[in-house]
């Protein structure tokens, strides 16, 4: 694996934080109370805090990028290999709440692995997020049991965002050709070994929260590729208008 | 049914051997979210070490129309103050 391959594993993982991030900020101001919003900017804080360690990487990894910022700014919408769950929209609290707690189960189990990479800086970026992310699923796996086994309403508006969300999950798993080569070389996570692992950490929160497991065979993919929805557009718009209108703009 | 979600008091101890002390108030709807609200409102900024969190009702206040006989009979009584004491200078930090 070369380092322009390592640099792209490196920025794979950390597209999918970016993306949430950003999602997770557009509700900045817009929580369903003072408190909730702190955490969920927190959240995408933290987020954005793992982003720009594993952007630092790889824009040193590979000279094509010239910083972090162009490596998060920059790029077209097909250059960004982000899974479709994360750019999903807020559509309602429940389907924030989903989307985090779906994505977080994985961010967990795979961070779980990454510590122990062959690779220091990725063994250390992993290491210091973990504890973050500990804390987010918390978060969101409360907030899930808590809108499940609520009132009728909660319930029937959370059933109804794990059902529109659950066909993202499976993507989570699918292995690269670039993930399978950083396998290879021992510095990344065999995603099919984490899959049991999610899949039984999920049906047990969710029967906890009192919600069925979704039953579907058809799972959608492509984002890792950069075939992304149509709501990935208007995301980047949002992102990169400030980089695009004053080129190189700091401060 | 009430919207509002009740209230809740929390404390915060900034240091391990330090008492907690009451940081502001916040809205929960049980305990566990108290928490969890306390943790992403009041300790973002490297705050603390612990919180607790007690329903705002269960704390029961003096009323602050009733400071005169309250508080009032102790403020001319300077003798309650252990400074009348000659100390001898072998005994620090008093």
């Amino acid at each position: 694996m070369d380092s322009k391959q390592r640099s792209n594993y490196v920025t794979s993982i950390a597209d999918n934080h970016l993306i949430l991030g950003q999602r997770l900020g557009e509700l900045c101001g817009h929580g369903p109370n003072l408190e909730t919003d702190i955490a969920l900017t927190n959240i995408a804080l933290d987020l954005f805090g793992q982003t720009r360690s594993y952007y630092q990487y790889a824009a040193q990894l590979d000279d094509a990028f010239a910083s972090e910022d162009a490596v998060a700014f920059l790029r077209k919408e097909h250059e960004y290999h982000n899974v479709l769950l994360v750019e999903q929209p807020n559509t309602h609290f429940g389907f924030v709440i989903g989307r985090q707690f779906l994505f977080d189960a994985y961010h967990l189990l795979l961070l779980e692995q990454l510590q122990y990479s062959a690779d220091a800086t990725l063994a250390a970026i992993a290491q210091k997020a973990i504890k973050e992310v500990r804390y987010h699923q918390r978060f969101s796996s409360d907030w899930l049991k808590r809108l499940g086994d609520g009132t009728e309403k909660s319930r029937k508006k959370m059933q109804e965002a794990i059902d529109a969300l659950w066909r993202y999950t499976d993507e989570l798993f699918e292995m690269t050709p670039i993930d399978q080569l950083a396998v290879d070389a021992g510095i990344g996570v065999d995603l099919h070994a984490l899959r049991p692992m999610y899949y039984q950490k999920i049906s047990e929160v969710l029967e906890e929260a009192t919600l069925v497991l979704p039953e579907t065979n058809y799972f959608q993919k492509g984002g890792k590729q950069g075939r992304h929805t149509e709501h990935m557009g208007y995301l980047l718009a949002d992102l990169q208008y400030m980089q695009r209108t004053y080129p190189n703009m700091d401060w | 049914m009430k919207k509002e979600w009740p209230l809740w008091e929390v404390f915060v101890r900034s240091k391990n051997g330090l008492e907690h002390r009451h940081f502001g108030s916040l809205h929960a709807a049980d305990a566990e979210m108290a928490l969890e609200n306390a943790r992403d409102v009041y300790t973002r900024r490297n705050e603390g070490v612990s919180i607790w969190v007690v329903e705002s009702k269960y704390i029961t206040a003096s009323n602050p129309s009733e400071n005169g006989e309250m508080f009032e009979p102790a403020k001319n009584k300077v003798y309650r103050h252990p400074t009348f004491y000659k100390l001898p200078d072998e005994v620090k930090h008093m």
